[in-house]
């Protein structure tokens, strides 16, 4: 399971990191407190809004449209339900 | 130390030019292959206040970096000092004093107790500088003194690199400050007394 | 080449001009201020290709460097005393990003009580932050050090601070041998830069967050770094002496040979123990110095090499590290003697604090102090040179 850590040798110089969005590798959704954003596609204009104010890079877009969230970087912290204007997004118990 | 070290003060009061005196002095004195030091007494400078500054010079690299305390040579800049200033401070037998007064060496002597043994040189310097000049700008002509007394640097070597120097320092300024300078201490250097 | 008159001032802003940075980003603080001032008067004139940024204060002096050298840019910079001391956070940061940036800095005291004169705490403080630090004896040493740490700071991808003591050097003007522009630009060559964050080909994130499971082995990095700088020091020293006839080591010894005792100094003092080992030799004495002129790296070897056999040595401080005990050069002297089996009999003395003036006599002092130790007699292990009792 666990990554096999490099030791100072094998580490760039300068405490860099030398790899391009290696954030992806970090999952911040485990640290959701038991509500996730749930989308309500008929209401959802596409104002995209929500992509906006999102902290992470949860909010999943493709040609202009909200297609709905990405978990694994979703901290459940409830901006985009927040910050849609019509309501089209709520944030539920986690079970459901 | 070295032997061959000569270490010379100026007094004067800021805005005098008693620094400019000691770099000019300095800078002529490369210029004929010397090594040098000049520096003004350390500190934030003060238009009027008294000061001092200080040139060293030699034929070898000089490594010495402490003050200097018993300068071979003294010069006095403004004769106001005198009354507060002790500028015999640390001159010893051999030494030289230049003061730029209207008065004698002699009268210098007298007025100052300057033990025997230490050489007193007059020169009234302020009123070449208003002659030549047109304003009490006593360094420059205290260096045709200086030249005259001790002949530690060639003359006219000497006035070359002043020349220089001051053609850049007055750059952007009328061309006549220049020469102003330069025959304010030609005047000095034929002018300076010494005893009899 | 050409012979001119210089203070340190002048002749460090002249090596900038000459080195012509990519980018200065600077503070004034008395006494450094006119090495900037010289400098902005170079940039103004079109006589070098910098951008200068006149910031609003030190940190902000610091932040830019490292930000503008993590761009990839040759950078440098000057300050003193309390304008170091406002640079600290930001100094430890340059070299654990491995960014190489030189900082002419003239040594001044660090308040209170407020004072603008030379001593090294201002330096010294910072030799932890992993800044390389070379102490300079004269103007020639200050302009020759600025444009070897350009080199030197390129390869070793660490910072360096070369420091000239205040007005001592930073006010006196002294003859000194320029290069010229050329021979400048040909040793220093093309800059050398570790990364680049505006690479977008290779794109790179500077200084992101590095915990428990990491940081430490950054730091490990970091400290080797250090380690290997000595040999691409005397490298550069030597290709400098090679092409221009001055050269400098980690250390000088000035008549150490045949010594028995010696004085072990940094910066300008350092002419003036040469002027009084010259004075005693004449006296039959077997004295010596040895010149410190790299603080960090800490040339150990060096200074082993250097004191092993000799009997009695005096370590002078222009700094009081306030440990209770002694300051540090004498601690690191000390520290690194430890390791020989011929060490001398080692003292120590705090001396100039606050511009305190150092005087022949007073250096002939620390020589006839050894000498009563070498009679028998016990002195302090350290002492106050020169401060009124």
């Amino acid at each position: 399971m666990a990554e096999k850590k490099r030791g100072w040798k094998e580490l760039p110089i300068g405490a860099i990191i030398d790899e391009a969005g290696s954030s992806e590798k970090f999952k911040t959704g485990d640290w959701r407190e038991g509500r996730k954003p749930v989308l309500n596609k008929d209401k959802c204009t596409n104002c995209l809004l929500c992509w906006i104010f999102c902290p992470d890079s949860a909010i999943i877009v493709s040609n202009n449209e909200m297609k709905g969230f990405k978990y694994d970087y979703c901290k459940g912290c409830g901006i985009c339900a927040n910050q849609c204007p019509i309501g089209a997004i709520e944030m539920v118990p986690e079970e459901e | 130390m070295a032997e061959d070290l000569i270490e010379i003060r100026w007094h004067g009061r800021g805005g005098q030019g008693a620094k400019t005196a000691a770099l000019l002095f300095g800078e002529a004195a490369i210029d004929t292959g010397m090594f040098i030091q000049a520096f003004p007494e350390y500190g934030p400078e003060r238009t009027g206040a008294p000061i001092k500054s200080f040139n060293r010079l030699s034929k070898k690299p000089i490594r010495l970096h402490s003050g200097i305390t018993n300068p071979n040579i003294v010069l006095v800049l403004d004769p106001t000092l005198l009354k507060t200033i002790d500028v015999l401070e640390g001159l010893e037998k051999g030494g030289i004093l230049i003061v730029n007064t209207h008065k004698s060496p002699k009268e210098m002597r007298e007025e100052l107790s300057v033990e025997p043994g230490i050489l007193v040189y007059t020169l009234d310097a302020s009123k070449i500088a208003m002659e030549t000049i047109g304003m009490n700008k006593p360094n420059t002509p205290m260096l045709g003194a200086l030249a005259r007394v001790t002949h530690i640097l060639d003359f006219d070597k000497m006035l070359e690199s002043i020349e220089r120097k001051l053609k850049k320092k007055f750059r952007g300024k009328p061309e006549e400050i220049v020469s102003k300078n330069m025959e304010a201490i030609k005047t000095a250097h034929k002018m300076t007394k010494g005893e009899e | 080449m050409k012979v001119v008159a210089k203070t340190a001032n002048e002749a460090m802003a002249e090596a900038m001009r000459q080195i012509n940075p990519d980018v200065v980003a600077a503070y004034p603080i008395t006494p450094s201020t006119e090495i900037v001032q010289i400098f902005s008067r170079f940039v103004a004139d079109g006589e070098v290709d910098t951008e200068f940024v006149p910031v609003e204060s030190e940190h902000s002096a610091a932040s830019a460097c490292t930000g503008a050298a993590a761009a990839g840019a040759r950078v440098m910079t000057a300050t003193s005393s309390q304008g170091l001391a406002l640079m600290n956070e930001v100094l430890f940061v340059t070299p654990a990003l491995r960014l190489p940036i030189v900082i002419c800095a003239i040594n001044r005291t660090l308040s209170a009580p407020i004072n603008i004169h030379c001593d090294h705490s201002d330096t010294m403080d910072q030799r932890d932050s992993g800044w390389m630090q070379f102490y300079v004896e004269d103007s020639q040493e200050a302009y020759d050090s600025v444009i070897q740490a350009v080199r030197i700071t390129e390869e070793a991808f660490l910072p360096a601070i070369v420091s000239a003591d205040a007005f001592i050097l930073s006010h006196s003007l002294q003859r000194i041998e320029m290069l010229e522009d050329e021979e400048v630009q040909d040793f220093i060559g093309e800059h050398k830069t570790p990364y680049s964050v505006l690479d977008v080909d290779n794109p790179i994130t500077v200084g992101p967050l590095d915990l428990q499971d990491y940081y430490f082995e950054h730091k490990r990095g970091e400290a080797e770094a250090m380690r290997k700088t000595p040999p691409i020091i005397k490298k550069v020293d030597r290709e400098f002496g090679e092409r221009f006839g001055r050269e400098y080591g980690l250390i000088e010894e000035y008549r150490i040979k045949d010594a028995n005792k010696a004085i072990v100094v940094m910066g300008s003092t350092a002419g003036t123990a040469k002027e009084v080992v010259d004075t005693l030799r004449q006296d039959g004495e077997k004295v010596g110095v040895v010149k410190v002129k790299a603080f960090r790296p800490w040339p150990r070897e060096d200074i082993n090499k250097s004191l092993e056999g000799l009997e009695y040595v005096a370590v002078m401080d222009r700094a009081e590290g306030m440990n209770g005990f002694g300051s540090p050069l004498f601690t690191e002297v000390r520290s690194s003697l430890y390791e020989i089996d011929k060490r001398p009999d080692i003292y120590g003395y705090v001396y100039g604090l606050g511009g305190r003036d150092v005087k022949p006599r007073d250096l002939k002092k620390v020589f006839d102090d050894l000498k009563k130790v070498e009679s028998g007699k016990k002195i302090e292990r350290v002492n106050y040179l020169g401060v009124r009792e």
